[in-house]
């Protein structure tokens, strides 16, 4: 027994922790980054150990709640929203095909699956989504186009419906006169928690980081609807953003650009960082999951 | 007559399932089904004002316009060998990180590392960007700062295309890391322990295990995994090609891909033509791999298609 596999028990360690400082290194950057004094980061470029500190950065944010505020509350909104509604239906479009019986159940797990393989691309989607729906520069435009539901998350509800429930309880509550709509409410819903967060997790985060509908279907005369997202697409665009969206009139030479852009990054991703600990495991459940079927 | 009376019946207790799916279906039927009417517009000479029905048709002008374009084999060239050479690292990188974190003793150490790891994973591409802005920056970015310090001079990293290969494919691992761990170490889990005590009792090294048993064993996953990315080989992540270069002119060289260009000609350009048709080509082309890539895979193993 002299190969115990101690010296792989250091490399893997090593390699991990390796790993784990390349996978957090950046984000410490760009907290530090945000805590800068701005003339220091001028001079020296963000750093690891800034020589001097300073709240100037987090100062003019708050000075400009009423756009960097408005964008935090539709993020908020629109992942309320977003997610609530979409956990909703994909439940139960997934109750739905979970059904062994149901007639026609083969055909509408094709049409379901088919929105996997194929699509008509961004030209057509958003020429009708923009000419067809008018969603352009309204809160739907950021809600509905491409996120409220997934293909994906419908087959893992539906396989979780199908499997890990035992079907007898349906029945049980079917002779006990319940309607369908009480099964599901009162049966399949409470006792598919873990799935359910899992896909609320994840529309959560897709909503919450969503920027690509903010850019197709919004433009300047829809910048009252942008999330901080699409503020922080549009900083990256052009850092003038900022001084011409100020709330009062500001010169961009006075502005803190290097260090607010990274404070406002920093605000953006709290939420996610403070919740991700908590959420970690529903996240890497739902990989394991949908592992091949990605 | 009793027949049919009962099947109407049946019938009736069904109705409030489909009432169930019926949001879920219909939002399906506007989100995915309406927009591929809208492949007609590749082949019309397509004006917002006329609408999709009746703006005229031009036949295949507008494919003849898009591959006469430079632009055109740039971006099928970037799209098809990233996807490629991201596909075979992705694999090596995962299997190699499955197999090391599967080997740290301790459920909190493994737990720190499977956290931290995963982290980039949940993360915009705007932040990403801002995150490699941070390194890069021509008037801040550490590396620029220390590189200027070192040498006296330093790239200017959004200028010059030739760092930018190497920069996405980093970046894209980095993101990807923890997802592709997590992925195959699902796998390793549920390899049958007493494989290992037996091959422990033999005398067989740690590498003498992985080699002949959790690598093999292995293997069905990556191969699957690997012919379903195929399938998306026409596809990109269109936040890491338009965000992390900073929509950089200079670099679209080499982060041009088909969905940055339908995206720059569609909303920038204002052409529809060239834009519909490399979108066209793009859905249609991706279709095929992805029929053919699950053909592939129901052959080697039913319960891994898709369909």
């Amino acid at each position: 027994m002299v190969n115990t596999g101690k010296g792989w028990k250091v490399v893997a360690n090593i390699v991990m922790v390796l790993c784990s400082f390349l996978a957090l290194a950046p984000f410490v950057l760009l907290i530090i980054a945000s805590f800068t004094d701005e003339t220091v980061a001028l001079l020296n470029g963000y750093s690891y150990l800034p020589e001097k500190w300073s709240l100037s950065a987090y100062e003019y944010i708050v000075g400009q709640a009423s756009m960097l505020g408005r964008a935090y509350l539709m993020t908020i909104l629109v992942t309320a929203i977003g997610t609530s509604v979409g956990v909703i239906i994909t439940a139960l479009l997934g109750y739905m095909l979970s059904n062994k019986n149901l007639p026609g159940r083969r055909f509408l797990n094709l049409y379901v699956v088919f929105t996997m393989l194929f699509n008509g691309g961004l030209v057509p989607t958003y020429i009708m989504y923009v000419k067809t729906f008018a969603v352009k520069n309204t809160i739907f435009g950021l809600i509905v186009p491409n996120l409220l539901l997934s293909a994906f998350l419908v087959m893992l509800v539906r396989n979780y419906f199908e499997n890990s429930i035992p079907q007898d309880l349906y029945e049980a509550a079917r002779i006990d006169g319940a309607s369908e709509f009480q099964t599901f409410f009162r049966v399949a819903l409470p006792l598919s928690t873990p799935i359910l967060a899992t896909v609320g997790m994840m529309m959560g985060i897709a909503y919450w980081n969503d920027w690509q509908n903010g850019l197709y279907y919004l433009n300047d005369a829809g910048k009252n609807l942008y999330t901080i997202q699409n503020i922080l697409n549009n900083i990256n665009d052009n850092i003038a953003f900022l001084a011409s969206n100020a709330t009062s009139g500001v010169n961009l030479a006075d502005l803190p650009t290097t260090t607010v852009r990274m404070a406002i990054a920093v605000v953006g991703i709290l939420p996610i960082l403070v919740l991700y600990p908590f959420f970690q495991k529903y996240f890497a459940k739902g990989i394991t999951m949908g592992a091949v079927k990605g | 007559m009793k027949q049919d009376k009962k099947k109407k019946r049946n019938f009736k207790q069904w109705i409030p399932f489909y009432l169930m799916g019926l949001p879920g279906l219909i939002y399906l039927f506007i989100n995915n089904y309406l927009p591929l009417a809208g492949l007609q517009i590749a082949f019309k000479n397509f004006s917002y004002t006329k609408g999709m029905w009746d703006s005229p048709w031009v036949g295949l002008k507008n494919f003849k316009f898009l591959f006469r374009t430079a632009d055109s084999w740039i971006m099928i060239r970037n799209t098809l060998c990233y996807n490629i050479a991201w596909i075979i690292l992705s694999a090596i990188v995962g299997v190699t990180a499955a197999i090391l974190i599967n080997e740290v003793v301790g459920k909190l150490k493994k737990k720190f590392y499977m956290t931290a790891i995963l982290l980039p994973y949940l993360m915009s591409m705007v932040v990403i960007a801002y995150l490699v802005y941070a390194y890069l920056s021509p008037t801040a970015g550490l590396f620029t700062k220390w590189l200027e310090r070192l040498t006296g001079t330093a790239p200017a990293f959004y200028q010059e295309s030739k760092w930018w290969p190497f920069i996405l494919t980093f970046v894209n691992q980095w993101r990807n890391l923890g997802f592709g761990m997590i992925l195959y170490m699902s796998t390793i889990l549920g390899i049958d322990p007493s494989l290992y005590e037996a091959a422990t009792l033999d005398g067989a090294t740690r590498w003498q295990q992985h080699k002949n048993i959790t690598i093999p064993l292995l293997i069905p996953t990556v191969v699957m995994l690997l012919i379903l990315s195929l399938g998306q080989v026409f596809r990109s992540d269109f936040g890491l090609f338009y965000q992390v270069p900073m929509n950089q002119g200079a670099l679209y060289g080499v982060t041009q891909t088909i969905d940055t260009y339908v995206y720059r000609a569609l909303l920038k350009n204002n052409d529809v033509g060239m834009s519909s048709a490399a979108s066209f080509v793009q859905s249609i082309v991706g279709f095929l791999f992805i029929v053919g890539a699950n053909k592939v895979v129901s052959k080697l193993d039913k319960s891994s298609a898709l369909f």
